[in-house]
């Protein structure tokens, strides 16, 4: 058993496996129609659907609490909450993650929703900006997205956006890495598959941040996209690059439509 | 940071499913922790139950045959039992077989938990069998056990 | 800091079997996972939780390395009368949380 699950894990089966997988299936990078689309909760088993199904049993809702105490924090020299300026998030925060990574005329460029609370904390509340994947931009991000569950998600596709979007699409269909992927070669071409026993998703993030089981954590989808480029043996950005939030704008647009599903639970 | 630290995080990675066990560590700092073993998992047990016989039923142990990932399995107990002042599951313990140590929870119930039923969330560091045993108002032991396929995420990561 | 989610009814009947569920953050860091710089990172779990109703123990688990981080917890409980459970997690390094929830038996 022990020797078995060496030999599929080793880079030269891995390599040799892709290659057999990409042969066989061999297309020119096309996306997935629109009514084929499936989420990556599809992908599950019943027990860890459940686990995302029930705000009771849901890890993720943890952070969601935590940012709903946080909501009504004061901080910064300001002295300022959330919700002095915004309210009761449950209205004032409704459909705006739906629209996340969004166009900033400010910085001349999408940014998505962790640099969007930052902004707020820097300039609105004096504060200093929270750290990127630190407990409490994860908790906020958690809240403020959990205000959009059940809506679909629909990023701006305008004048502004474009260069970023196609910025976005040229990351996701290039090769890169020493295994030369393409993260359209697994997620477009050959969902469904199997890669070292586990089912390849269709790559949508529409759940994050998530709680991912095998982070035992809440994590954002930067998080999940480094472990990617990782995976395929690519060089990783640093948390905050411009290249992932084009990336994130990418797969927000590949994902119009689906419905949010934040804080989703993910294997 | 070193090809050699990738491919020994990466082989540790492999090695451990559940990211748990740290077994197999091919560095110069390899740390090999104990391992239960299907012995040391019976001496738990027979710690628990003594001499007494371990007998099939009763109890049912739910758990899913093919697990997504070793660190968060959802596990369910539950023990036919009237829940009675004279006649009632007095603790559910479970064991495991390969993590490096053989038990997972013991829970201590008594009549006014209405039925004997417990679910939780527990770790498996490699494909193994788990089992749960009840044990009872009346001094006897009841169990059951099942064997889980614990696979590994796909995309390895290391950060 | 919201550290704990309880679900308990509010209301039930006296008699019914109610369900309770709870959920604490928690690492529960098992002590034999190295850090990125190779060292073992000690220790760190819940090891008890336990559960009163009207001050009577109703419900005790001895946790282990082997339950997950985030320990998830659901048992059930007669309902006997109306007042208020006490839930209580101790471990490692002085860990101590505890959580409350009324309930209205009729």
């Amino acid at each position: 058993m022990n020797g078995w699950r060496r030999l599929f894990s080793s880079p030269i089966t891995i390599i040799a496996l892709l290659g057999a997988v990409l042969i066989t299936a061999f297309a020119v990078a096309a996306e997935i129609p629109l009514s084929e689309r499936k989420s990556g909760y599809d992908f599950m088993g019943r027990e860890t659907r459940a686990m995302q199904d029930d705000d009771t049993t849901n890890p993720g809702m943890l952070w969601v609490l935590d940012g709903e105490a946080l909501w009504s924090r004061k901080a910064g020299t300001a002295d300022k909450s959330c919700a002095d300026c915004h309210g009761d998030a449950t209205t004032s925060m409704k459909g705006v993650a739906a629209r996340y990574p969004a166009f900033s005329p400010a910085r001349g460029r999408p940014i998505n929703l962790e640099q969007r609370i930052n902004i707020c904390r820097t300039d609105q509340q004096k504060a200093t900006p929270l750290a990127f994947e630190s407990k409490d931009l994860l908790a906020l991000a958690a809240y403020v997205g959990r205000q959009s569950h059940g809506m679909p998600v629909e990023i701006a596709a305008d004048e502004r956006t474009k260069p970023f979007l196609d910025a976005g699409r040229d990351m996701f269909t290039q090769r890169q890495g020493q295994l030369n992927l393409s993260c359209a070669q697994c997620h477009d071409d050959n969902w469904g598959g199997k890669l070292a026993g586990a089912p390849i998703p269709q790559g949508h993030a529409t759940g994050y941040p998530l709680y991912r089981l095998e982070w035992q954590s809440l994590g954002s989808l930067q998080r999940r996209l480094r472990n990617c480029l990782f995976g395929m043996r690519a060089e990783t950005y640093a948390l905050g690059a411009p290249e992932y939030v084009d990336l994130e704008l990418y797969l927000a647009w590949r994902a119009r439509g689906m419905p949010v599903e934040t804080p989703a639970v993910r294997p | 940071m070193s090809n050699a630290l990738h491919a020994t995080r990466r082989r540790f990675l492999v090695d451990s499913a559940g990211l748990i066990a740290g077994i197999g560590l091919v560095s110069v700092a390899a740390i090999e922790p104990a391992r239960a073993t299907p012995a040391m998992m019976d001496a738990a047990i027979k710690k628990v139950v003594g001499g007494a016989a371990l007998r099939k039923g009763k109890v049912k142990l739910d758990l899913a045959p093919l697990i997504e990932n070793g660190n968060t399995v959802p596990l369910a107990v539950s023990v036919e039992s009237p829940m009675s002042a004279e006649d009632y599951v007095k603790a559910i313990h479970v064991f495991n077989e390969k993590n490096p140590q053989p038990n997972v929870v013991s829970v201590h119930i008594g009549p006014r938990a209405g039925k004997a039923s417990i679910s939780t969330r527990i770790r498996l560091a490699d494909t193994q069998r788990v089992i749960a045993i009840a044990e009872m108002s009346d001094g006897t032991f009841w169990s059951d056990e099942a064997e889980v396929v614990v696979t590994l995420a796909a995309c390895l990561e290391g950060i | 800091m919201a550290r704990a989610l309880i679900n308990v009814p509010a209301k039930a009947k006296r008699g019914d079997v109610i369900e309770i569920k709870t959920l604490i953050s928690h690492p529960m860091e098992p002590g034999y996972r190295p850090d990125s710089s190779g060292v073992v990172m000690p220790r760190d779990i819940i090891n008890l939780f336990v559960c009163s109703y009207n001050g009577e123990e109703i419900f005790r688990a001895d946790l282990f390395a082997a339950v997950a981080a985030n320990p998830f917890i659901a048992f059930s409980t007669v309902a006997t009368e109306s007042g208020k459970l006490e839930f209580k997690w101790t471990g490692d390094n002085g860990f101590s949380a505890v959580e409350t929830a009324t309930i209205t038996v009729e």
